[in-house]
C-alpha cells in the first residue's frame, strides 16, 4: 500500500516539472518551484517509514527551510523590479 | 493496538496522498499564476501535513515522530507564507490576472502605494 502511495507521489512531481519547463511567466516557473519542494518533504516522510531510518525525515526539515529561503529571495527579486520591465 | 495505528497512519497518508493530486490537477489546469498558487499552495500544503500527522500516528512520541511533529508548523508557517510573499511579488512585477477574473482588489491599495513612494 505504502509503496503504490509513493509512487503516486513522486510522479505528482512530473506535473510541478511540467509548470516549470511550461509555464507562460516566471511567476508560474516560481510556484512550481514551491509545491515541488513540498512534495519531496512527503517523499521523505513516506520513505522515512518505508526504510526504518528516521534521518531522512531530516533532510525533510532541512528542504522545508531551503525551499522557504529560495522561494522568499525569488518573490522579492519580483518585486525589486521595475514594472514596465 | 499496532495494528489500529498502522491502519489509522495508511490512511491519513492516502488522504494525504489524495489533496496532493488535486493540488497538482489545479497546478496543471488553472488559467494563472494566483489560481495556480491558490490551489496548488492550499492542498499540497494540507495534503503534506496530512503525511506527516500519519508518521507521527504511526510511531508515537518517539525519534521519528516526534521529527515529524516538528516538521509540520515548520511548513505550515513556511509555505504560506512563501505564497503570499510569491502573490505580491508577482502583482508587482506587473503580471496580470487572467482573462476571466472579474475583479481585482488589490489594484486600489497597489496604486496608493506607487503614489506614496
Amino acid at each position: 500500500m505504502l509503496e503504490i502511495l509513493l509512487y503516486i507521489q513522486t510522479g505528482l512531481c512530473v506535473f510541478c516539472l511540467y509548470r516549470i519547463i511550461r509555464g507562460p511567466t516566471i511567476a508560474d516557473r516560481m510556484v512550481g518551484l514551491d509545491i515541488f519542494g513540498i512534495l519531496v518533504v512527503g517523499i521523505c516522510a513516506i520513505l522515512a517509514i518505508l526504510t526504518g531510518r528516521p534521518f531522512i525525515l531530516d533532510i525533510g526539515i532541512a528542504w522545508i527551510i531551503l525551499s522557504f529561503i529560495g522561494t522568499i529571495t525569488l518573490a522579492k527579486y519580483l518585486e525589486n523590479k521595475k514594472l514596465n520591465e | 493496538m499496532s495494528d489500529i495505528a498502522i491502519i489509522i497512519s495508511t490512511i491519513l497518508i492516502a488522504t494525504g496522498v489524495l489533496f496532493n493530486i488535486f493540488g497538482c490537477v489545479g497546478l496543471l489546469r488553472l488559467p494563472d499564476v494566483y489560481n495556480r498558487l491558490q490551489s496548488a499552495t492550499k492542498c499540497v500544503t494540507l495534503g503534506t501535513c496530512s503525511i506527516l500527522l500519519g508518521v507521527l500516528v504511526r510511531y508515537g512520541f518517539i525519534n521519528t515522530g516526534i521529527k515529524a511533529l516538528v516538521a509540520i508548523p515548520l511548513l505550515f508557517f513556511t509555505a504560506t507564507v512563501a505564497a503570499h510573499a510569491l502573490a505580491r511579488g508577482s502583482y508587482k512585477f506587473g503580471i496580470k490576472l487572467g482573462e476571466k477574473s472579474i475583479h481585482d482588489d488589490y489594484k486600489d491599495e497597489h496604486d496608493q502605494d506607487k503614489k506614496g513612494q
